[in-house]
């Protein structure tokens, strides 16, 4: 009986070897990736908002502060998302007939806080404290990118541990002083390494314990 | 030289033939061997243990997906006993492992001609312990699809890496090189049986099945020149590993400083207890096998008589282990150690001590006895008291040194649950059925090494 597998088979078993190793290194590959995509972790991607609320014409436009409507950015681990009575401080006097607002003037009528969907939103078992990175010379702007250039809200970051501890294995490279952390415009030195330094020895962080698991997921 | 030592010394006989009589030429082996798999008829007792096997592999399915439901409570791990029947089990099979790696890649570097017959089985039956063993720890994390990442090292945007420092990273590495070279070691093998078969095959599905497994094997010069020096090399890079990864899980235990477990005669006891257990479960499949297939001529009596032979070695290394452990913890005269074997001898787990050593010690003295050694009955019986004495050997290690620690106020015992013992008849079960599978469908023994056994094929002078 003639073999069903002639020798033009013998190339098969070539490429196998080859093929087999490239296909698991890309397969390999793309799994170890999927979680770095913009596409996975939103990164500039806006969402739907009950209203299309624009930090750029607030913070750029009218050069309000960010602690205006996020009051608690600097004594809690929350910011602070605004009472439908801070927006109304203004908009009961100015674009009181605009339809976009009619969402907040429902809220204010009502009593039902507006419903935003949340853009920075970390695993539950991360325990991210924003009053300590104020403290410690984090600017707005480190995490949350220029957001007096965004129209609508995205993230700007992964929020990947990865992402966090670039900056928790070497604070230097991103601390700031602390009177620059709610400004958007501020350019690092180009000794920001050194700077850095200085400031983080001045500030007193205690990076010997930075990456301790115990500091995120307590 | 005195002219009585001469008169004593014994005539040399040569050791029986590897092969018995009714094997002469290279077509009966490869004609017997072939048979057993190219053929409409498969014997009802074969039937019989593949459906037992499945039926438990069932079990096993519904044991594990319960434990996926529900969480590893449903065993009976608890504080202070959170090793259980997971890890005695682990270590069992991975144990029962090394009988195959050691006849296939120390037996080949030692020339020792008689391991032919049985090294394919031994391999295969490496293969599928491996494989129970590799479930135990998968299931135990509770959630098997997220261990690859707490256990396997890559670069995940989580920027952090398991713990190189402990040992339980050391045996991921050491049990899956372990079973990726067991498995090619292995299917290399059994290429040139897989190409007999592929001619040999009348139907033209087994030809192209066979075929494809044969990958192009033509059996040329070029092919069996590369073949023996891959089979050398990877018998090089497996005999390092029958002492590597038994050790590397004794380490899970006495890298520890629980008593009983921070021992460091642990790795070399730890391997000869692998090699002990793992002949004892090759005698426990190969003396029905032979018997149910008519392979007496392959593997004969003094394939048995050999393994019986390692067996008693092998235990008697445990033994002295054993001694070693009650020895230290007398020399020691740390309180917690002595504490630790008196708790294991005459504790709650007294009665598993007494056992282990009734197993592993007494009754395979019997393997002294030439007769007892050349019937398979003995053997049976004596595999099987091996195969319990070293379930209890890690389960007294295992168990008794967790349950009675330094703090007498956490002490408790552990009691097994109806899901530990369903996960473990169901491992048990997958591999009945996953050998007698090989057994029906793969080249059992290794034809074109047998044929190196008849007389004239034999190249030494």
């Amino acid at each position: 009986m003639p073999q069903i597998f002639g020798r033009s088979f013998n190339w098969f078993a070539n490429v196998s070897i080859v093929g087999g190793i490239a296909g698991a290194s890309l397969l390999l590959g793309i799994l170890l990736n999927i979680n770095r995509l913009d596409y996975v972790s939103h990164v500039g991607m806006p969402k739907d908002q009950p209203v299309p609320f624009s930090h750029k014409h607030h913070v750029a436009g009218m050069g309000i502060d960010c602690r205006y409507c996020h009051t608690t950015v600097e004594e809690s681990a929350f910011a602070g998302i605004p009472p439908t009575e801070t927006c109304m401080s203004c908009h009961s006097l100015i674009w009181t007939e605009a339809p976009m607002l009619e969402p907040v003037r429902a809220s204010f009528r009502d009593e039902m806080p507006l419903q935003w969907t949340r853009i920075h939103d970390l695993p539950d078992f991360v325990y991210f404290k924003h009053d300590i990175h104020i403290a410690q010379g984090i600017g707005c702007q480190t995490c949350h990118g220029n957001v007096d250039a965004m129209p609508l809200m995205w993230k700007a970051q992964t929020l990947n541990m990865e992402w966090c501890l670039e900056c928790h294995r070497a604070p230097q490279d991103f601390i700031r002083p602390r009177e620059e952390v709610f400004n958007m415009n501020w350019v690092p030195p180009a000794n920001q390494s050194a700077a850095g330094m200085e400031l983080v020895k001045k500030y007193g962080v205690q990076t010997s314990q930075l990456t301790d698991c115990s500091v995120c997921h307590l | 030289m005195s002219e009585s030592s001469t008169s004593t010394r014994q005539q040399y006989t040569p050791p029986p033939p590897e092969l018995g009589p009714g094997q002469t030429s290279h077509t009966s082996i490869t004609e017997k061997i072939t048979s057993i798999v190219l053929t409409p008829h498969t014997p009802y007792q074969w039937f019989i243990v593949v459906l037992i096997g499945l039926m438990l592999v069932g079990l096993l399915q519904v044991s594990i997906a319960y434990l996926l439901y529900e969480g590893i409570g449903i065993w009976g791990l608890n504080v202070p006993v959170g090793w259980g029947f997971a890890i005695i089990h682990f270590v069992w099979w991975i144990g029962i492992g090394h009988a195959g790696t050691l006849i296939s890649a120390i037996l080949l570097l030692f020339r020792q001609k008689w391991r032919t017959s049985i090294n394919r089985s031994a391999e295969a039956m490496t293969i599928f312990a491996v494989m129970c063993a590799g479930m135990f720890p998968l299931i135990h994390t509770g959630r098997p699809w997220l261990a690859a990442y707490w256990l396997f090292p890559y670069p995940n945007s989580m920027a952090v890496w398991p713990q190189f420092r402990s040992p339980l990273i050391w045996d991921v590495f050491a049990v899956s090189t372990y079973f990726t070279v067991s498995l090619v070691f292995w299917f290399l093998g059994m290429v040139p049986d897989l190409a007999s078969f592929r001619d040999r095959a009348k139907h033209r599905v087994t030809r192209v099945i066979y075929g494809v497994l044969a990958m192009g094997w033509r059996g040329s010069a070029v092919h069996w020149e590369r073949y023996e020096m891959t089979s050398l090399m990877l018998a090089g890079l497996a005999t390092p590993l029958v002492l590597s990864v038994h050790s590397v899980i004794s380490l899970d235990f006495s890298v520890s400083i629980l008593p009983g477990w921070h021992t460091t005669i642990f790795p070399p006891y730890f391997v000869a207890g692998a090699i002990y257990a793992g002949f004892a479960m090759v005698l426990l499949l190969l003396i029905p096998i032979r018997r149910l297939y008519g392979l007496q001529d392959f593997i004969t009596l003094r394939h048995l008589e050999n393994m019986g032979k390692v067996m008693l070695t092998a235990g008697l290394i445990v033994a002295y282990g054993y001694f070693m452990e009650q020895f230290i913890a007398w020399y020691s005269a740390s309180v917690y150690e002595g504490f630790m074997m008196q708790n294991r001898m005459f504790g709650d787990y007294g009665s598993f001590y007494w056992a282990l050593i009734l197993c592993n010690i007494a009754i395979p003295q019997f393997l002294w006895s030439k007769r007892v050694r050349r019937n398979t009955v003995w053997l049976m019986f004596i595999s099987f008291v091996i195969s319990v004495g070293m379930w209890l050997e890690r389960f007294v290690i295992v168990i008794t040194s967790l349950h009675a620690d330094f703090m007498p106020s956490s002490w408790d015992m552990f009691y097994p649950t109806f899901w530990d013992w369903a996960t473990y008849a169901g491992t048990i079960g997958f591999f009945l059925f996953a050998f007698f599978l090989f057994v029906r469908g793969m080249p059992v023994i290794a034809a074109h090494e047998i044929r190196t056994l008849l007389p004239f094929g034999k190249k030494e002078k």
